[in-house]
């Protein structure tokens, strides 16, 4: 009877506990070690140490996939947070169809984004593209989009007639479009994040401020942006996760993270060295220099959130 | 008088941003029901319209191509039933131009295109695929998840912190780290191309367990006091207490193991290579390379692929939009 006491526990475990050491443990583990070796497809080759590191420190393509996912994290995560908790305060403020709303902010986030990012790539398509439908109404000049190296800025101030240097050219109109398609796919769900997190903060705050003749938006700054903080540093977090794992939009909607490299990004860049290069020794060794950035930013976060929480 | 208007103003933002957020959807749809030349023609329509002209040839109406017109002449191609050229007339033949005509229908759909993707790509065999491999993961993610979380919930065990933590520091390690050792290591079990690279590592999912041991914690203790008088097992406990009281998180989490199966993209592509083996989303990856210029077969198969999860989520928006929430919300 004691001893059953004492495996019964592990027999519930056992299941789950094998699959995820075998086939989570074990690959995660493997992801460090192979990163050390010569490894072509199926065979391990000689240790080489941490060369496969520094031949990734010298690689341009690795530093401009890294630039370019930077890029992406650093657009998108201002607008995954601003627009979903503007999403989320209108939301909250009506009674009727309230539901229909939510619904249609939350399509995009079910749905494949294998089968969006073809609608996308056609919205962005140069000839009959809605994208350029969409300039030509405002009477604007229609864009290359997925097919523009230039970047945003250069494009931008050429507009206005300025040039600027190549280095202030910023993400390029290619990824910038791809950057727009991403943050309209995640928007739903931090929009559903902050409602729930609206719901939670207690009346009282507001009728208090209006007692006191505090207008709506000063209410929305001082009550509403400070008691949601707890979400938004999950919002933040799981946006910042996200993003840096993109993949299948660049898969679909561009030609192997082109033009000219602009649009790879760091995910794509591992893919194609693992799977279409075959070198999957230095493919692991940038996916662990890529964990190492999401580790460091996850423990940075955790950081500032115990620091500025209320 | 304020508040009225502050609605309205309201309900005009969301209308906007509810617009800005569907577009996409109403042209996928509005465009799979185009014909090619149609989309070409770049009119800014989301109602498709079609337009041809008719020759009346005495009584006798003909879709014709108009090439020219020169005066009162205008010079026809007339076509057969199938769209083709026909070679009963002359190629380019010269009729009065009063005798033709511009048609122009609308709306009018192309539901063809539905079976010209279908039959220019197996997507029912996609099909079945994805929803094999779908329920299958479902079934292994509920019987694991249900069992571990127990164990964590509501058993004592040495260790109990350790593997905690342990699934705790796994989850956050996301799958692009360690698709290529995955890869290798289902190489040396020989499972490159089969069902079960795509089903058995997926079907312990570490969210899904944290999500109901959660749940499990939250049960009055009162229950398993009780049950324990009546001389009722653990797994007894697990079985007539715990999972008669936690349907709500069960549907939940089989709603998102759903739709995570449904969605994913990246490992089943690296670890399959075979037709027959493809799931919906590879599937659909493969005919985008293919089918690159043919936009509207594109959007068929598109709008073919989204409708199943777009359908649940509609019959079932208010409780997945909750789980999502309270998902998000931890403790």
């Amino acid at each position: 009877m004691k001893t059953k006491r004492k495996i019964e526990p592990y027999l519930y475990l056992l299941p789950a506990l094998v699959i995820l050491l075998l086939f989570r443990f074990i690959p995660i583990l493997m992801s460090f070690v192979i990163s050390f070796f010569d490894f072509g497809v199926t065979d391990i080759g000689k240790f080489l140490g941490f060369a496969h590191y520094s031949r990734l420190f010298g690689d341009q393509e690795f530093w401009q996939s890294m630039m370019n996912t930077l890029w992406l994290v650093l657009i998108a995560l201002p607008a995954s947070i601003i627009l979903p908790l503007i999403f989320a305060q209108l939301l909250n403020q009506i009674k009727w169809l309230k539901g229909f709303f939510r619904t249609i902010y939350f399509m995009p986030f079910v749905t494949s984004l294998v089968a969006v990012s073809i609608v996308w790539k056609i919205i962005y398509s140069e000839q009959a593209g809605l994208a350029n439908m969409f300039l030509q109404w405002l009477g604007l000049e229609p864009q290359l989009w997925l097919a523009e190296p230039r970047g945003i800025f250069t494009l931008f101030f050429q507009s206005l007639g300025v040039q600027i240097p190549g280095w202030m050219g910023g993400p390029s109109l290619a990824l910038f479009s791809i950057i727009i398609m991403t943050v309209w796919k995640g928007l739903g769900y931090n929009t559903i994040i902050y409602l729930a997190g609206l719901q939670n903060i207690s009346k009282a705050y507001y009728e208090a401020a209006d007692i006191d003749g505090a207008g709506k938006l000063r209410q929305f700054f001082n009550i509403t942006v400070p008691l949601i903080s707890p979400t938004t540093f999950y919002v933040l977090l799981m946006t910042t996760i996200v993003s840096f794992q993109t993949f299948a939009q660049i898969y679909m909607m561009t030609d192997k993270g082109g033009p000219l490299g602009t649009t790879k990004l760091i995910v794509y860049y591992i893919y194609e060295k693992g799977f279409d290069k075959l070198d999957m020794g230095y493919a692991s060794a940038a996916a662990i220099i890529l964990f190492i950035v999401i580790l460091g930013l996850t423990l940075l976060q955790r950081r500032l959130e115990s620091k500025v929480n209320y | 008088m304020r508040k009225i208007f502050g609605q309205s103003l309201t309900y005009a933002l969301l209308i906007i941003f509810g617009f800005a957020m569907v577009v996409p959807f109403i042209w996928m749809l509005s465009t799979s029901l185009m014909t090619q030349s149609e989309f070409n023609k770049n009119e800014a329509i989301f109602i498709p319209k079609e337009e041809y002209h008719v020759w009346n040839d005495a009584g006798k109406e003909h879709k014709v191509i108009l090439v020219d017109t020169k005066g009162e002449q205008a010079i026809i191609h007339v076509l057969d039933e199938d769209g083709q050229i026909s070679p009963d007339y002359q190629e380019y033949m010269g009729v009065p131009a009063s005798e033709v005509e511009l048609v122009s229908k609308r709306p009018s759909f192309h539901f063809e295109n539905f079976v010209n993707a279908f039959k220019k790509v197996p997507f029912a065999t996609y099909f079945a695929n994805t929803l094999f491999v779908s329920i299958l993961t479902l079934m292994g993610v509920l019987v694991t998840s249900v069992m571990a979380a127990y164990a964590f919930a509501r058993l004592d065990f040495k260790g109990k912190d350790f593997i905690f933590y342990l699934f705790l520091s796994m989850m956050m390690v996301p799958q692009p780290i360690y698709v290529i050792s995955s890869y290798i290591f289902l190489d040396k079990f020989n499972w490159l191309d089969t069902y079960q690279a795509l089903i058995v590592p997926w079907i312990a999912n570490i969210f899904t367990i944290f999500l109901f041991r959660q749940h499990f914690k939250s049960l009055p203790q009162e229950l398993f006091d009780a049950a324990s008088i009546d001389g009722c097992s653990t797994f007894g406990m697990l079985t007539r207490i715990v999972i008669p009281l936690s349907k709500g998180v069960i549907a939940t989490a089989s709603v998102f193991s759903l739709i995570g199966s449904w969605n994913s993209f990246m490992w089943p592509l690296v670890m399959t290579d075979r037709p027959e083996l493809r799931v919906l989303q590879v599937g659909l990856s493969y005919f985008n390379q293919e089918a690159s210029t043919q936009t509207t077969l594109l959007m068929a198969a598109s709008t073919f692929s989204i409708l199943p999860i777009l359908l649940i989520f509609f019959l079932a928006q208010k409780q997945i939009l909750a789980s999502y929430a309270k998902a998000g919300l931890k403790d």
